[in-house]
């Protein structure tokens, strides 16, 4: 990672064409016969749906041939086994920080994190939070994933070890092994998780397609199984960054290696992460519990944005009733 | 005294009591007939709801995100705590040898049996992947409450089953002998039931003696398995972070609410029984009147207990419990929450503490409000805690941030509950609701007593004729003295 970061930081543009170009030669696989290349490419693609649009695809003996969108299938990587899933990437402790004072309440991180998983405009893995803890205090936006606790109070409660603690920090569920009983549903004082409670969305479905399972990129979901924010660890393989990561226009999900002490944003800054840290005083979310999350708070000190609109919060507070979904505004 | 009329007198009562015993399982009237029919009916419309929620999916029902534990968690605990009601009366009354218990103990065991079969059924049901419910077994992790809930809930099953099953079998070779006399249907069915659960009893001294020994041994042994299944149930609970279940106090207060609607639930089944069997020369006011005091010192504890609970976090109001407890006690819960203490705690509390209040039409009203009451505590328990996380609950959508039972559930908990009545009705129609060797022991035991009695008093009079005589004698050499 740190060797990546430093080439980010050469390269802050397109933080990802690298490592994607490395991934690249590294599988060298053909999806329908052609492969995508480069986040940038990829970005082109994904933003641009229309039917027949032509782009230029570099094939794996290195000759360039020019499709139509709606012939090329994003490139994935075989994922890796269940026990490989399970153990995690070897000598890594991942690690998010958020900086608050640059946090708009765009949302742009969950939508990217609802694109990259296929996800539900409910499912929320990543979901930004208007905070006001006191009247006296600065209102301000909480972006929340799930916390990767060190001593998770989750995996604890599960009978059945579909839901573990890996070595690289990182909290994933096992799918085909979850018995729904949603114990940890329950034991999460985060409210993190999230339960299939019917047969999955067809159109997710199919687009998702036949991806064989991996507790890594969490789908194809499985009903009456328990799903939950990931770090993306198939994009971490893949040396690229999760998807709430590079999705943030405001810079302020960092990630990284907490061995290396480095961690990155979408910009491609790479900081000292024990300095970042102790320099502006970072916390982490209900530290009394004693949950020891992997990811980090900066305090919205000297906001970059004008401050939250409140009116929903104090309607909420007035009316004792919780706010309701706009389902029809969310855009998958 | 005639000793041989006495006997006869109690062999004429013990004919009696079996012959009343029996005569249930012989008949199989209209309204019986009835009753069962519309339990099957309830039963199959709830099995055809959670067939529905098998292929549709939990999302059938009203449980969502937040609220992901609903009405079938909580019929699991109240359906468990109605369990413990068996031990207490069998195995507590046994060992403490209370006298009055004998007319009681089966129902009371039975009570036990059927409802740890459908409260243990209760987180299958709940299940999202109930097809995968050998993962338990393949995966099973010993650090998880749910394992230790499997472990102890299997445990106090094996217990209960055995503890209801030994003083049957003295019973079922009754059965056995005194099916040859009087004709009824399934003659053949029921003898080889009866033959095969009599397990060749004969009466012989060293069977009685073994029973008696392994009795005893059951009665200690289910008395700390019984604690222990509702101890760990509420650990399912304690053992999370959440407000309102982050509680040390929860094992004690979970047995003793199970305790305490529990013998509310077998008070209900004697005045059923009593009723519907005619049974009312062995069950009577006074038994009446002595359950009534276990379960107004039950509901007194009970009443400490809360007040544990709830005073303790409402006097220091601490942030995430204090919203919790601002709901509960004057938010949206509050109207069931009040009435439910009102109903479950400081009415039967007035009520049974007086004789009047213990006589059996004000006793059986009370225990049916405990017993209703103690279901709505325990969705109190699970539903308001669920709704009141640490994160605020915000834009999501209606449906996650309310919570109310749809039909589904109501279907499958209703026809849990027809289940429950249904395997209680074809027990009392196969095997005698009271246990018969154990009353008649009772009789014996109140004739030596009367036997006891008037020979006290024979000697009393006795000795007041002889006090009398000396008396008089005795007199008679001191004013000899004295002149």
């Amino acid at each position: 990672m740190a060797e990546e970061n430093n080439k980010n930081e050469n390269n802050a543009g397109t933080p990802s064409e690298n490592a994607g170009r490395r991934n690249f030669l590294k599988y060298g696989a053909l999806t329908a016969g052609l492969t995508l290349v480069g986040g940038s490419l990829l970005k082109v693609f994904a933003d641009n749906k229309e039917q027949g649009e032509k782009m230029k695809v570099l094939s794996s003996d290195g000759k360039v041939y020019e499709a139509t969108c709606n012939q090329l299938q994003e490139f994935r990587p075989a994922p890796v086994s269940n026990a490989e899933a399970r153990k995690g990437i070897p000598n890594k402790k991942f690690v998010m920080v958020f900086d608050l004072s640059k946090c708009d309440g765009c949302k742009k991180c969950t939508e990217a994190c609802q694109k990259m998983h296929y996800t539900e405009s409910d499912r929320e893995w990543i979901k930004v939070f208007t905070m006001h803890d006191a009247k006296a205090e600065a209102p301000y936006y909480l972006p929340k994933p799930c916390f990767h606790c060190d001593n998770p109070t989750c995996t604890k409660v599960c009978p059945v070890n579909a839901t573990f603690k890996r070595e690289d920090g990182i909290v994933l569920v096992d799918n085909e092994r979850c018995i729904g009983c949603r114990m940890c549903m329950a034991a999460c004082p985060y409210s993190t998780r999230f339960f299939n409670w019917s047969h999955p969305n067809s159109d997710q479905t199919a687009a998702i397609g036949n991806l064989p399972y991996s507790p890594e990129q969490s789908v194809p979901r499985r009903m009456g199984t328990v799903e939950k924010c990931d770090f993306c660890p198939d994009m971490l393989r893949q040396g690229k960054m999760p998807a709430c990561v590079t999705g943030c226009p405001m810079d302020v999900i960092y990630f990284g290696d907490q061995n290396e002490d480095a961690v990155t944003n979408a910009s491609g800054v790479t900081v000292k992460l024990s300095q970042f840290l102790e320099q502006n005083a970072a916390y982490r979310q209900l530290e009394e519990l004693g949950t020891e999350p992997r990811v980090y708070y900066l305090p919205p000190k000297n906001r970059k944005y004008p401050a939250p609109d409140l009116k929903n919060i104090e309607k909420e507070k007035k009316e004792k009733k919780h706010i309701d979904m706009d389902m029809s505004s969310m855009q998958m | 005294m005639n000793l041989e009329n006495e006997k006869i007198d109690i062999k004429n009562e013990i004919e009696i009591l079996r012959e009343d015993c029996l005569r249930p399982t012989r008949t199989f009237s209209r309204n019986t007939q009835i009753w069962i029919g519309s339990l099957l009916v309830i039963i199959g419309w709830g099995l055809y709801c959670y067939i529905h929620q098998l292929r549709q999916g939990l999302g059938v029902t009203a449980m969502r995100n937040y609220v992901s534990w609903g009405l079938y968690i909580s019929t699991f605990v109240f359906f468990i705590g109605i369990s413990h009601s068996g031990t207490l009366v069998s195995a507590i009354l046994r060992i403490t040898k209370q006298e009055w218990r004998r007319p009681i103990t089966r129902s009371a065991e039975l009570l036990t049996f059927v409802s740890l079969c459908f409260g243990g059924i209760q987180p299958i049901i709940d299940l999202g992947r109930p097809d995968r419910i050998f993962n338990l077994v393949l995966f099973g992790r010993l650090q998880s409450p749910l394992i230790w809930d499997i472990i102890s809930i299997c445990t106090y099953f094996c217990g209960s089953t055995v503890f209801l099953f030994l003083p049957m079998i003295p019973d079922m070779a009754l059965c056995r002998d005194k099916l040859v006399v009087c004709d009824t249907r399934y003659k053949k069915f029921k003898k080889w039931l009866y033959t095969f659960m009599a397990i060749g009893w004969k009466g012989t001294k060293s069977q009685w003696h073994r029973l008696e020994k392994t009795m005893t041994i059951m009665t200690i042994i289910i008395i700390p398995v019984a604690v222990s299944v509702h101890t760990v149930v509420s650990y399912i609970f304690a053992m999370t972070l959440r407000p309102g279940w982050d509680s040390t106090v929860f094992g004690p207060y979970f047995v003793v609410g199970a305790l305490y609607s529990g013998s509310a639930c077998v008070i209900l089944g004697m005045a059923a029984f009593r009723k519907l069997y005619h049974l009312e020369k062995y069950i009577t006011p006074r038994h009446f009147d002595l359950i009534g005091r276990v379960v107004l010192a039950l509901t007194l504890i009970y009443a400490y207990m809360n007040l544990n609970e709830y005073w303790i976090p409402a006097y220091k109001m601490a942030t995430a419990e204090g919203h919790l407890l601002n709901d509960l006690f004057s938010g949206s819960y509050s109207t069931a929450f009040w009435t439910c203490q009102f109903g479950t705690v400081l009415l039967p509390i007035l009520i049974m503490s007086f004789p009047k209040g213990r006589k059996i039409t004000p006793l059986v009203i009370t225990c049916i409000i405990i017993a209703a009451g103690a279901w709505v505590k325990r969705y109190l328990i699970v539903v308001p805690t669920l709704l009141h996380p640490f994160m605020p609950i915000q834009e999501v959508p209606g449906t996650w941030s309310t919570y109310f039972p749809n039909y589904v559930e109501f279907s499958v908990t209703a026809a849990c509950l027809a289940g429950i009545f249904l395997v209680i009705t074809l027990f009392s129609k196969l095997f005698p609701m009271m246990a018969v060797w154990e009353v008649e022991e009772g009789i014996q035991i109140e004739h030596d007593k009367q036997a006891v009695i008037e020979l006290r008093e024979q000697r009393e009079v006795a000795e007041a004729k002889q006090m009398k005589e000396p008396k008089a004698k005795l007199i008679t050499p001191i004013t000899n003295t004295n002149n």
